[in-house]
């Protein structure tokens, strides 16, 4: 069975009535909210596999055709705005991920959000969410994709905040929406651009698509002041978009505040779904940003800066990772940083590694994150590794899910995911022939990794408890522990679909024929054995600072701490990019409102009280010309200067009176002049 | 149908209610207000009526009524009234939004049957702007709008209401003094009030040739002050903060709803059409004015801390992005026609979204101020979202729409703004960027410090959403609904008017 391409939009069309219906179901009616919108995710997640089906068996060579459904959304002028769903192995892989993972998350949700009080409307937002997301995946215009983008940051923005009685959750939810809103109107403008260079925003649509050939021609060939090419530069404002919304490198400071919101939430949004959107998107717009790769004169090519980027973020991400202490905020940075490894990837010019990387990241980094979530859902909101400890013994499933999670995230070689995935970014950074410095900083960052990950299990759960909340954790119920094995199961799994030997994932995303020989292995084999040496030294480092000697106390000082208080006390306060941005960007912004209230209050406004008593005082004189001329007594004349008084305390009166008087007066002379004189 | 006088019974309707109350002193105030609800929403019947006769593939006026009223010597007045896609798009929303500020008003316990009789003068006042096609009848609904908004501002207004409304209607009265000049200079120069007359005369350069230069565009620019005032234009808009901040909530409602759009369409009905030339020159530096008042104008609102101030500033704003596209399209050396034709789509998308969502939005302020007894300040509250979930979820939705969400209506309107702009302009769709960042800043602040966080003084007790502020408050929400998904509705409506507009481009 199949899903043909005119039935796709039931993928996203499932969750948002789901979401539809959580958002009516008055507090009481859990069941219901929470039963429809695990439904439609099943729902949803069959019908993905439907149509990946359909897309990895269609008689076309695959990657090349996009069977696209285009309609006209409203009309303008003698055209229309026209948007579409498209199906290709990408979008097919995609949506089989998220509805996967995603309905794990769901049911985990039912046991981590029992106690909460608006149980239904989060099943309502998560439901909105995954439409949201799924809508972007399967939308076939640059339009659709962003109206989509908008609606997964709306909520993003509401889970944030779901314990919005929490100030500091207000505050992420803020931060998050305008941090991502500042790449978002990059990606606006890019979109313009597009659309005014080439008239249309459909991706594929019969040639005339603005992904088809002869748009991405007009782009490369079109050149700006500069000497940039028009698509670069179209691409570097869709990156921004990308960016923001991906957390990469200046604009990931929101990422780690977004774990104010529920550990389900940090698991699906913020770490393998949502934040995995920006990668999508460049891999989407991938004949774009990579029109530019064989024009040899321009200053700079699109893809390039995406690698830098990447490679910043990658090393950035691990090394505050390595100073933090709050156990979801080391998994966020360790988010950012592996978000930063799929844009390298983009960069250097492997799409299907970073997309290999997204699927693999999305399945350990969700079951990192949930199991964060049960051990902080056992621990009673405990989430400071350091008072943490001896959790192995009393929540063995969630300690050996984690251990498997960590290893895969670690890049242990050959049985985990992770290191299937990160190999083929640092081959393709290996081959790339720009430069060599994204393939060392994504080297460096492997070694951080395999260390703040060991870091990470060992203070959480080796040793004995160090808090009361610790030592009396339980483990969790099979709702939560059975998503946990899954996606365990899919973290160590998921890495054989794209090994060097067999890239069968690879090949069925861009479409070529599929080379599977052992011999694969050893290109580049000196990598991969680099490579495994770094993990093990990142390991070996972590067990002889954190491992072999366990901390004994919540208070007692981090090794690193004691040997270098400076450099840890940076990383733990994320290098200060937050006061770096209230110090700039916030001072900026406060500075303009203040200058735009200040214009108003005494310079317009000003100009225009002034014009008033103008009239008031014109009014005056007036007046008392008039009772001068008419009343010559004395009396008279101290009469009007105090009528005149009177009327002046009162502006406004004389306000009104002396200025129509004079308007009146004027348009009677200036009437006969026009009349009278003959305006010819 | 022919013989039908529609129009006259849209604009005279609210006004035989006037009569109406007028005559029944002792009415019981339920029945008042009952009375002037159905009036008011006779508009919305008629519209929907006139709407269903509408021949949406016509680009020009429908439904016309013209009779001479005026003859006297050279003096020539005609009653002249008619219909297009962009006045039934304005009577639509006067349909939609005067019975909601009827309903926010209905708590009103001070002379109510006073309050209902200005409201419906007003509501007819401002159907005949949007129906008179003859200059005469045009400014006297545009003057006689004016004395009904000042009454409303000032005896049912906050504190400072006597002052804001002084200033209201001067500086505005101020603007039109302008406005009737240049037309005085017109009629007696063509010998004719009819706009239809007069945009075929400036059309094959009839107009102009009467003029010497300089006059022209003295006459130009005392159009441009009339109308830059009403809208308000950036920096003509200091009238509006304190006028929008001190009038009772359901006057807030029309004149930002309403009100403001006059000044839009005024834009479009006179100033392009009869002086194409004048505003192509002024345009550039036009351009910069509006620019002003969207990324001005969202940076103030970021500063107030008044809420009803703020999101008066938003409307500045917002009516700006019009004002900015219309500027593109007039003042563009190229013909563009994709781009003109988003611009001025967007422009009317605007108009109608920006009634809905800053009407909504000033009606959440009013209930805010309702129930935390006047005041309004954004640091009075705090929390509430605990206390009135649905409240906080409707005002939720009313400012994701007007912070231009994907999916509402706002959006659909700004894109296509931007869409027109950047193909004209370019850097003006830029720097309007700003303008959308720092909308979503404060509005977000506004809902962050309002409904979230703990919660503030005497919040617990805010009672949530009764029957009756549903009512007020739902059908717009789910209009926003239906526009962001279906924008279609609105657009068939004016599509072949604005296609007309750019194919008479240069």
């Amino acid at each position: 069975m199949v899903l043909p391409v005119q039935s796709v939009w039931l993928i996203p069309a499932l969750p948002l009535l789901a979401a539809g219906i959580g958002a009516l179901t008055p507090r009481g009616g859990r069941a219901l909210a929470a039963g429809s919108a695990i439904l439609a995710m099943a729902g949803a997640f069959v019908l993905a596999c439907l149509a990946l089906n359909g897309s990895l068996n269609s008689a076309a060579p695959l990657g090349s055709v996009h069977a696209v459904h285009n309609f006209d959304w409203f009309d303008l002028g003698h055209g229309a705005v026209r948007l579409g769903w498209l199906l290709d192995p990408l979008a097919a892989f995609m949506c089989v991920m998220v509805t996967f993972v995603g309905l794990l998350i769901f049911i985990f949700s039912l046991g981590y959000m029992e106690p909460d009080a608006n149980f239904t409307r989060f099943f309502c937002f998560l439901s909105l969410f995954a439409a949201a997301m799924l809508g972007l995946l399967v939308a076939n215009s640059l339009l659709l994709l962003f109206i989509c983008w908008e609606l997964v940051g709306l909520a993003s923005y509401l889970l944030i905040g779901f314990w919005f009685h929490k100030p500091a959750a207000a505050a992420a939810a803020k931060k998050a929406f305008i941090t991502t809103r500042i790449g978002d109107l990059g990606l606006l403008l890019g979109l313009l651009w597009l659309y005014d260079s080439t008239g249309s925003l459909l991706f594929y649509d019969g040639g005339a698509g603005v992904l088809e050939s002869a748009a991405l021609a007009g782009l490369a060939g079109h050149l700006l002041a500069g000497g940039l090419a028009a698509s670069t530069a179209i691409g570097l404002l869709i990156f921004c978009g990308a960016a923001g919304k991906s957390g990469q490198f200046p604009l990931h400071v929101w990422l780690p505040d977004a774990m104010e919101g529920p550990t389900p939430v940090s698991a699906l949004i913020h770490a393998a779904t949502m934040v995995a959107a920006g990668v999508f998107l460049v891999a989407r717009v991938y004949p774009l940003m990579s029109a530019d790769t064989l024009l040899a004169a321009v200053p700079v090519h699109a893809l390039t800066v995406v690698a830098f980027i990447g490679a910043i973020t990658a090393l950035l991400g691990a090394l505050i990772a390595c100073g933090q202490s709050d156990i979801k905020r080391v998994l966020a940075f360790s988010t950012v940083s592996q978000l930063g490894y799929m844009m390298l990837a983009l960069g250097v010019g492997s799409w299907t590694a970073a997309i290999f990387h997204l699927l693999t990241h999305a399945f350990f980094k969700a079951l990192l994150f949930l199991g964060a979530g049960s051990v902080i859902h056992a621990a009673h909101h405990e989430q400071d590794i350091r008072s943490l400890g001896g959790l192995r013994p009393r929540m063995k499933v969630t300690f050996a899910t984690f251990a498997l999670g960590m290893m895969a995230l670690a890049g242990v070689p050959f049985l985990f995911s992770g290191f299937w995935s990160k190999e083929a970014i640092l081959h393709a950074a290996h081959e790339w022939d720009v430069s060599q410095l994204p393939l060392y900083a994504g080297l460096l960052a492997v070694v951080l990794t395999a260390f703040y990950m060991t870091r990470l299990v060992a203070e959480t759960f080796l040793g004995q408890p160090r808090t009361a909340p610790a030592a009396q954790a339980q483990e969790n119920s099979a709702v939560m522990t059975v998503p946990l094995i899954l996606l365990a199961v899919g973290a160590v799994l998921l890495g054989f679909i794209g090994t060097p030997a067999c890239p069968w994932l690879q090949a069925r995303l861009s479409g070529e024929p599929l080379h599977s020989s052992m011999g694969n292995f050893f290109a580049g084999g000196g990598l991969m054995f680099l490579s495994i040496v770094l993990v093990g030294a990142g390991l070996g480092a972590g067990w002889w600072l954190y491992g072999r000697q366990l901390r004994a106390t919540a208070e007692a000082r981090d090794p690193l701490v004691v040997a270098s208080p400076t450099v840890m006390a940076a990383l733990a306060n994320r290098l200060g990019f937050d006061e770096l941005y209230a110090a700039t960007v916030g001072r900026l912004n406060t500075l303009t409102a203040a200058l735009a209230d200040g214009l108003d209050r005494w310079v317009f406004g000003g100009f225009i009280n002034f014009l008033g008593m103008l009239g008031v005082f014109s009014g005056m004189v007036n007046r008392q010309v008039d009772e001068d001329t008419l009343n010559h007594g004395f009396d008279s004349v101290s009469e009007s200067i105090r009528g005149s008084g009177r009327r002046y305390s009162r502006a406004q009166t004389g306000e009104a009176h002396g200025y129509l008087r004079v308007i009146a007066i004027a348009f009677v002379v200036l009437a006969f002049v026009l009349v009278l004189g003959g305006v010819r | 149908m022919s013989s039908f006088p529609l129009l006259t019974f849209l604009i005279f309707i609210p006004w035989m209610g006037v009569l109406m109350l007028a005559s029944m002193p002792h009415a019981h105030p339920k029945i008042v207000r009952g009375l002037a609800l159905l009036y008011s929403l006779s508009t919305l019947a008629l519209g929907l009526l006139a709407w269903g006769n509408f021949d949406s593939a016509a680009p020009g006026y429908q439904f016309v009524e013209q009779h001479r009223w005026i003859s006297l010597g050279v003096l020539n007045v005609s009653y002249h009234l008619g219909l297009d896609g962009m006045s039934l798009l304005l009577v639509l929303l006067t349909g939609l939004v005067a019975p909601a500020c009827l309903l926010a008003s209905w708590k009103i316990e001070r002379d109510p049957r006073l309050f209902c009789m200005l409201f419906l003068f007003l509501q007819g006042a401002a159907l005949g702007v949007f129906l008179a096609l003859d200059f005469f009848p045009w400014f006297v609904f545009w003057e006689l709008s004016l004395v009904p908004a000042f009454f409303l501002i000032k005896l049912w207004g906050g504190p400072g209401a006597s002052r804001a409304a002084y200033q209201f209607v001067v500086y505005t009265i101020g603007g039109s003094a302008f406005m009737l000049l240049a037309f005085a200079a017109i009629f007696a120069a063509a010998g004719t009030f009819d706009f239809v007359e007069l945009a075929a005369l400036a059309h094959n350069g009839g107009l102009a040739a009467k003029f010497s230069g300089p006059v022209l565009t003295a006459i130009f620019l005392g159009v441009l002050l009339g109308l830059a005032v009403k809208v308000p234009l950036f920096p003509f808009h200091t009238w509006l903060p304190s006028a929008y901040a001190e009038a009772p909530t359901g006057a807030s409602m029309f004149l930002t709803g309403i009100m403001s759009k006059m000044g839009v369409y005024g834009f479009l009905r006179i100033l392009w059409p009869l002086f194409p030339a004048q505003l192509h020159a002024a345009a550039p530096g036009l351009i910069w004015l509006a620019l002003g008042g969207v990324v001005l104008g969202a940076f103030a609102a970021m500063k107030q801390t008044d809420l009803k101030r703020m999101v008066a500033y938003s409307s500045v704003n917002h009516l700006s992005y019009c004002l900015l596209a219309l500027f593109a399209v007039a003042g563009t050396g190229r013909l563009h026609v994709e781009a003109s034709t988003a611009a001025l789509s967007g422009t009317l998308l605007q108009v109608f979204n920006h009634g809905l969502s800053a009407s909504a939005l000033f009606f959440c302020v009013g209930l805010l101020e309702a129930r935390a007894h006047g005041k309004r300040g954004l640091s009075d509250f705090g929390g509430v979202r605990t206390a009135a979930p649905v409240f906080a979820g409707l005002c939720g939705i009313a400012m994701f729409s007007s912070l231009g969400l994907p999916g509402l209506n706002g959006f659909v309107g700004e894109f296509l703004v931007f869409r027109g702009v950047f193909g004209l302009a370019p850097w003006a769709a830029a720097i309007g960027c700003l303008g959308l960042f720092a909308t979503a800043y404060f509005l977000l602040t506004f809902w962050q410090r309002v409904f979230h966080g703990p919660q503030g003084p005497g919040v617990a007790a805010f009672p949530d959403l009764n029957g009756l502020e549903l009512v007020t408050l739902l059908p717009a929400i789910g209009l926003m609904f239906v526009l962001g998904v279906w924008p279609q509705l609105l657009v068939s409506v004016f599509n072949p008017l604005v296609t007309t507009w750019v194919g008479s481009l240069p």
